[in-house]
């Protein structure tokens, strides 16, 4: 080959394969950081599941609270019976007499992805019993919303916004306290489908892709399946698509985009029964319309100016075709509104708009408690250090302003609106603001290191290369005039990873106290600091199982309705549907009566046994006694005999010696309270001390004439009275 | 010479014409000027409809069979409606189901010919094969769903 003599064939390179550490770092720098970030999605997505996990560690894997029960119960029978049953279901055995047709009056959308998951699990052999599936589905599907909330960011922002969402959304108390383990009800579902949705309808106005709105439109479907909340989407769409049109970022991808999703899904969403002709006959859905046809008017207005180019043909021929379009879009809405055909919004959605109309006509919704405005402390609890990134955020938003950014400044301003207005709306404010935190922290981060690496190669080169040149020259000038930029931004660089560190202890604190409970299993710490478990209401419900016949009836307030048909397996009379406000008032009404009036009421309804929640041997605070005010409202505002002031002293809620006598001899108090006259509570108080109210009782020798009781829990939490028949006639 | 007949015969026609326009009684000056209003604007919307007619005679052929299924849509959605006006709505699932799956095919094309128009600069990457598939998707779902709501 060449002058060079060479020895010989040269010897075969050593074969030993480099160890891994080494063959990562000579990876490119592209392929890294793909790793880093799909580790880093991997991790976050194993710590949404598993900070949900407290109240399965620290009780056992059961159902929480009320709602869920009644989804638990649905999808029991789903599983049991299958889909044609479940979407035909007729229930007999809640809202006695009257019964309630399950199949058309729920959301399937949660049920059906929990058997589904079951019968996957069952296909692949892991005999799995539907309860793990149930309580663990919520956390299942938060750890998806990481992703969604990764793959949003990076649409609106960059890759890095997409990680740093992902993280803050996968601990954010805001979500975590609708979506712990064990809390299987709709929402835990529905946050992961508005989301998915979202992202999917932004992915579609960017491409104009075809198949982009139809995919937005099976995740709308999902998410009208799933949860009521669907409105709000139904409503920011349209608003976004207005205000694109409005500011001029009109774009054939829009049209494409909205068109397709809004028909489509409109489609799909009117196969859910519940549903049903909502889309075009309700009014919480004309927004959407109206959007729609205002599109075809202007984009076809858009069109012919494009066909024509002359611009005093295009005048006249734009007012003729805006007189037309406008009046019989008023003409047709008058119409629809005028007749009642198009209903007006609904008592749910209009309390949003007016919060005060839901406490002077709808006590219902009023007295929940997740109804009520939102505390400046709820929102320091729930969000923490994000309520102060989330305007940042908003300012960068609007710095680089585009067709997404614009959505999620929407999105943001929209939702917190709500959030502010219901406690319970806080749960969809937050994908939002973590969301535009994520744009706040991750623009700054970006900015900080990018100062910092630019500071140290631009002395590298200055210190190299000799300052021949004016420019490099004038740049070390500027350099050296702010000796201190590079300290700043390390300092604000620590600062920032301290506020985000401090966040990550708040949202376990927070999930580890305040959400991971289980509500119907109550804690208490002993005197010696050891853990008390007050089990009662299991108890109840499991002795009503097993000690009263198949067919009793058993009265109590709505609260407990779900939870005594799905663990007691008994009819009760009303439960947490409330769809029927005559009869919630007709159980208020037999709690408020004197027991001879309360007695005709519940032979009427053919009742058994009588349930009551009491807290004042525990000190429980969530007891029928703490509630009853609310029974004395509802009662009375459908049966005018009942009248709050009878029960009050001088405006004053009593239950000692003070009372008023129509209080001391009412159903419920005498309920609560028989036989507690003889208990001695406290150590130095007197017999009859109520723990819960603080006061003792006024009326210590209660006889019942037409009860009896029938069971009390081992710490008098729940106590079950049974309806005496008839005496006979001689 | 026969130019100069020709443009002397133009100024005459056109003395005439004016001559001839002219109300023999005279009118008043608001009367005046509604009917020129009136003519301007009939002449307007000729000027309009002819120089529609004329733009859209430049379209390509293939947009114009879109433009014509859409509108065959259209006509079906209006047909529908006014049975529906006559007879009455009751199993409003099926009338629903008719005309939104009509106008949701017409909304499906108007959006296959703005992804398939050259002249849209937004869409000149997409491969027209790829917007018919995803028009035939579509439809495919659309008409499914329809056959779900039919009853």
């Amino acid at each position: 080959m060449g002058a060079k003599a060479e020895n010989g064939p040269k010897p075969p390179p050593p074969v030993s394969s480099p160890p891994p550490l080494k063959a990562l770092v000579k990876l490119k720098t592209k392929q890294q950081e793909l790793l880093i970030r799909a580790a880093a999605l991997a991790l976050i997505y194993v710590l949404a599941f598993a900070i949900r996990l407290f109240s399965v560690l620290r009780y056992e894997s059961m159902i929480h609270e009320f709602d869920p029960y009644f989804n638990y119960r649905t999808t029991l029978f789903l599983t049991r019976n299958g889909f044609y049953e479940f979407w035909n279901w007729f229930d007999s055995e809640s809202w006695y007499p009257l019964g309630r047709i399950i199949g058309g009056t729920l959301y399937p959308g949660l049920m059906v992805t929990a058997a589904l998951i079951y019968r996957a699990l069952r296909f692949l052999t892991f005999a799995v019993h539907i309860r793990e599936v149930c309580v663990l589905t919520a956390p299942f599907f938060a750890s998806n919303t990481t992703l969604v909330a990764y793959f949003f960011g990076k649409e609106i922002w960059d890759a890095g916004a997409g990680l740093v969402a992902a993280a803050l959304i996968a601990i954010c108390p805001g979500y975590i306290s609708r979506s712990v383990a064990g809390s299987y009800d709709n929402e835990g579902v529905a946050i992961f489908a508005l989301l998915f949705t979202f992202y999917l309808f932004v992915k579609a106005v960017n491409t104009g892709s075809l198949s982009w709105s139809l995919a937005s439109a099976f995740g709308y479907f999902y998410m009208v399946s799933a949860w009521g909340g669907y409105v709000f989407i139904i409503n920011l769409i349209p608003l976004y698509v207005l205000v694109l049109l409005v500011t001029g970022r009109y774009s054939m991808r829009l049209y494409v985009a909205y068109n397709c999703m809004y028909v489509l899904g409109m489609m799909l969403a009117m196969q859910i029964r519940f549903v049903g002709f909502q889309h075009v006959q309700s009014g919480e859905h004309m927004a959407a319309m109206g959007v729609f046809f205002l599109m075809q008017v202007f984009y076809f207005l858009y069109w012919v100016k494009d066909m024509l180019n002359d611009t005093k043909l295009f005048q006249s021929f734009l007012q003729i075709t805006l007189t037309c379009a406008i009046g019989v879009g008023t003409l047709a809405l008058g119409i629809g509104m005028a007749s009642g055909y198009i209903s007006p919004w609904t008592g749910r959605f209009y309390s949003l708009l007016d919060p005060t109309y839901a406490k002077d006509h709808i006590p219902i919704i009023a007295s929940v408690s997740e109804h009520q405005p939102t505390a400046w402390s709820s929102f320091m609890f729930d969000f923490h250090i994000l309520l102060i990134l989330f305007p940042a955020g908003l300012y960068f938003c609007f710095k680089r302003l585009s067709d997404a950014t614009i959505f999620i400044v929407m999105y943001g301003l929209t939702s917190m609106y709500f959030a502010s207005v219901m406690v319970r709306l806080i749960l969809v404010a937050a994908p939002a603001v973590c969301l535009i935190s994520a744009i706040a922290i991750s623009a700054t981060i970006k900015n900080l290191t990018t100062l910092i690496r630019k500071k140290s190669k631009a002395a590298l080169t200055v210190s190299s290369k000799a300052t021949s040149n004016l420019k490099a020259s004038a740049k070390a000038l500027l350099d050296q005039s702010l000796p201190f930029q590079r300290n700043g931004a390390i300092a604000v660089l620590v600062g920032a990873f301290y506020l985000l560190s401090r966040y990550a202890i708040h949202c376990t604190w927070v999930t580890s106290e305040a959400y991971s409970s289980p509500s119907i299993v109550l804690a208490a710490r002993g005197a010696h600091g050891g853990r008390v478990i007050f089990d009662d209401y299991r108890e109840a419900y499991y002795w009503l199982r097993q000690n009263t016949p198949p067919d009793a009836k058993v009265m109590s307030w709505w609260d407990y309705g779900y939870q005594i048909t799905a663990m007691g397996n008994r009819t009760v009379i009303v439960d947490n549907n409330t769809w029927n406000n005559t009869h919630i008032a007709t159980v208020g009404r037999a709690m408020s009566s004197y027991e001879h009036e309360a007695y005709e009421i519940m032979q009427s309804l053919d009742v058994d046994y009588v349930l009551v929640v009491f807290g004042g041997l525990t000190g429980y605070s969530s007891d029928d006694i703490n509630k009853f005010l609310w029974m004395v409202r509802i009662g009375g505002g459908v049966f005018p005999v009942i009248k709050e002031p009878d029960y009050l002293v001088n405006g004053e809620y009593r239950v000692d010696k003070g009372a008023a006598p129509k209080m001391l001899n009412c159903l419920m108090y005498k309920l609560s309270y028989y036989r507690f006259g003889e208990v001695t509570t406290e150590y130095g108080k007197p017999t009859g001390y109520d723990r819960a109210r603080g006061v003792e009782i006024g009326n210590k020798d209660i006889k019942l004439e037409y009860l009896e009781e029938a069971f009390t829990t081992s710490n008098w939490i729940i106590r079950i009275y049974k309806v005496k028949p008839r005496k006979n006639r001689w | 010479m026969i130019v100069n007949i020709v443009q002397l015969t133009n100024q005459f026609s056109s003395s005439v014409l004016d001559i001839s326009c002219e109300p023999q009684v005279p009118f008043s000056d608001s009367g005046k000027q509604e009917l020129i209003m009136a003519k301007s604007n009939a002449s307007d919307a000729q000027a309009l409809v002819r120089s529609l007619r004329s733009a859209y005679a430049a379209t390509p052929t293939n947009l114009k069979i879109i433009d014509l299924y859409v509108v065959f849509a259209i006509a079906t959605a209006i047909i529908q409606v006014v049975y529906m006006g006559i007879v009455g709505s009751f199993p409003f699932n099926s009338f629903l189901s008719g005309v939104l799956s009509c106008v949701g095919t017409a909304v499906l094309a108007v959006c296959l010919r703005i992804q398939v128009n050259k002249e849209n600069k937004e869409f000149k990457d997409l491969p027209p094969e790829r917007a018919f598939a995803d028009f035939v998707l579509c439809n495919l779902v659309l008409h499914l769903v329809i056959m779900n709501f039919l009853g």
